[in-house]
């Protein structure tokens, strides 16, 4: 019994949930196991999955990054901006992309050695990135549209390779790296480390402060990505999409897949199954025309159930009780 | 010499009429209505407040307002809540308190702030509604007639998807924010009509919550589902763009006839251009400024109390396509956008 309930940890739980759920809709939606339908399913979740990597990493080392989606839209909405307004697309790019660093160099340097706690910090930074884009460098209306000399950037968002539409494919090559970064790199395992024991990671060696640093400053550009497959494959990057529920469901996707908010719990493989589940729900929903406000309903069912399930299978003890939970 | 001497009494004398006459004639043209007029706006206040200041129909309307309010020395103020519907309730209350002569306003939906704008007209504060109209009728309401819009986009797409032509006659239609004005109305005229023509399937309608991302996603997943749709309706051309890009990047550009509907900026016009949108139906966004203009210098010079005489102002339409796409057919937000700065 108990190697029974060992064996159904969060991870397993959401996978078993989405298999359940690929079947249901499978024997009731027609053409939702068409090649088609399914890379469309993967598609709509190829950001969400991007931003979550670059949580994850966040996550890891016992942080929370709220930032990302600010950054990742105020930072590419600039570039296409840039770019807009004469400049050549390497430099806009270029200029983007080293926004989104610096301001997330910021965060973690607050983060690290300020010692602010990364739920304050990134949440102030949040409206920090925001507030500034939209005073001084989105000047215009707050949709910013692809530039007519965008170029072969667009491909990040549009178009095929091999058949696989292209947003998974990035997505896919960002988890690979992540994956690599992770598991064979020194800085991937001191990220664990400090994740599961801040203190003894520093005792026995571990750069702790630039490490926190450069997990943020990782995120950052993570969300520089993400942002500019999402600006690519709807023709524009949508500032609003700050004041939206996203950074929720990247947190969502993360928790979902059996990431422990506590640090040092997880993997690349977490985030893939939580976005799994929530592309095979949306989906579904959409096909069966169900309103996003309903959508989110069960969206937030589904988290509650994962959670649930979860306590009663792996139940808190005083160890795992102490960990310090957000 | 005494002719030269009579000659130029003569001529005096006639310069002095014609002095004289032109004289009087600049008198009986000072126009005894101007001054009242510019008394009645003169250091009157207008605040504005819209949804937010970032999208290019508020930066028109408001650019509009504003240049019109500084030609007569009349207060502007604007207040930019960013989509955020309990901030906008909250200027909307602390406005209230303050007094403005005049609101210039735009309900997030039907309900959030109609009790607020009642409450303002009934504090003698001149209410405009730009656009959504809330579920109360104030001193003037500016805006496309929403529900005759969605009839006309809905008739466009009978046109080319309904009785007798060789398609699916599947259509889909991307909603805003479902309770948003815009969205709402424009849906219940397009029911109308699609109600009136069965052969029309409506494979799906779903609000986007004027997110172009959202339309884009939605509308992959209702072509991957009926690769043999024939019509989409988006609401509004901002998150128009994703519903477009979704139909492009399918390949269905020809196949998919995509009418939507905006206010008539560059955006609109390159989206035309490039073939994005099949069709555009453009309210023209600067005009609905200088009606609210119009509505605000009426009631004003009408004097009597704020809410007595209420009235629609519908902004005239027209139906844009590529052909009608020409250097200046829209314009540019951003020179609206500097003047609210």
């Amino acid at each position: 019994m108990r190697a029974w309930s060992h064996y159904f940890n969060q991870e397993r739980i959401v996978f078993t949930l989405t298999v359940l759920l690929l079947i249901v809709f499978a024997l009731t939606l027609p053409k939702f196991l068409a090649p088609s339908n399914l890379l469309s399913l993967v598609r709509s979740v190829a950001v969400l999955g991007i931003l979550g990597l670059g949580m994850l990493i966040v996550v890891l080392g016992r942080g929370i990054d709220l930032s990302l989606v600010a950054t990742m839209a105020i930072s590419v909405a600039w570039s296409l901006q840039l770019a807009a307004s004469g400049m050549s697309m390497a430099s806009a790019m270029g200029t983007g992309f080293l926004f989104a660093l610096g301001m997330s160099l910021v965060t973690g340097i607050l983060i690290a050695y300020a010692e602010i706690p990364s739920l304050f910090a990134t949440l102030a930074m949040a409206t920090f990135v925001y507030g500034f884009g939209r005073a001084h460098l989105i000047t215009g209306t707050d949709v910013v549209y692809l530039p007519p000399n965008i170029g072969a950037v667009a491909s990040l968002g549009q178009g095929a390779l091999f058949g696989i539409p292209m947003p998974i494919v990035v997505a896919a090559v960002v988890a690979l790296i992540a994956y690599l970064f992770l598991r064979y790199t020194k800085p991937g395992r001191f990220i664990y480390a400090i994740g599961d024991n801040l203190a003894s990671a520093r005792i026995g060696g571990v750069p702790v402060r630039p490490i926190l640093v450069a997990q943020y400053v990782i995120a950052g550009g993570i969300a520089f990505v993400a942002g500019l497959v999402t600006a690519t494959s709807a023709e524009a990057m949508n500032t609003r999409v700050v004041n939206s529920n996203m950074i929720y469901d990247v947190i969502l996707v993360v928790v979902l897949g059996g990431v422990g908010l506590s640090g040092g719990r997880g993997n690349v493989r977490n985030v893939i199954v939580g976005a799994l589940l929530i592309g095979v729900l949306m989906n579904g929903m959409t096909i069966m025309d169900v309103q996003y406000t309903i959508q989110n309903v069960v969206k937030s069912l589904i988290l509650l159930l994962a959670i649930v399930v979860d306590s009663i299978v792996n139940p808190r003890d005083e160890q795992t009780g102490q960990q310090g939970d957000i | 010499m005494n002719t030269m001497h009579r000659l130029a009494l003569a001529a005096t004398a006639f310069v002095g009429i014609a002095a004289a006459a032109v004289g009087a004639r600049a008198d009986d043209m000072n126009d005894p209505y101007r001054q009242p007029a510019l008394d009645a706006l003169k250091g009157k206040s207008i605040v504005y407040l819209p949804i937010s200041i970032g999208f290019d129909l508020a930066q028109a309307w408001g650019g509009v307002v504003k240049t019109e309010a500084e030609r007569y020395g009349m207060k502007f103020k604007s207040q930019d809540p960013n989509w955020n519907t309990g901030a906008m309730a909250q200027g909307l209350t602390s406005l209230i308190a303050e007094k403005p002569d005049v609101i210039v306003t735009q309900n997030p939906d039907l309900q959030s702030l109609a009790r607020l704008l009642k409450q303002a007209n009934a504090a003698g504060i001149v209410v405009i509604q730009m656009n959504m109209q809330g579920a109360v009728q104030t001193d003037a309401f500016v805006g496309p007639d929403f529900i005759a819009m969605g009839e006309q986009a809905a008739k466009m797409v009978v046109a080319k998807c309904g009785k007798g032509t060789e398609t699916s006659h599947k259509v889909s239609i991307v909603q805003g924010v479902l309770t948003g004005g815009v969205s709402y109305y424009q849906v219940q005229g397009i029911k109308k009509v699609f109600d009136a023509n069965p052969e029309i399937k409506v494979v799906s309608s779903q609000a986007a919550d004027w997110d172009a991302s959202k339309a884009r996603a939605i509308t992959e997943t209702v072509l991957q589902q009926n690769s043999d749709l024939c019509g989409v309706i988006d609401v509004w051309d901002g998150q128009g763009v994703g519903t477009g890009a979704a139909i492009k990047q399918a390949g269905k550009q020809d196949q998919v006839y995509f009418v939507t509907s905006g206010g008539g900026a560059q955006s609109m016009c390159d989206r035309l251009a490039d073939g994005t949108f099949s069709a555009a139906i453009n309210y023209d966004a600067p005009g609905m400024g200088r009606d609210a203009f119009t509505a605000i210098s009426a009631v004003l010079q009408g004097k009597q109390k704020a809410g007595t005489v209420k009235f629609q102002l519908y902004s005239p339409t027209r139906v844009m396509t590529k052909a009608d796409v020409k250097a200046g057919t829209c314009w540019d937000p951003e020179q609206y956008a500097k003047l609210l700065r």
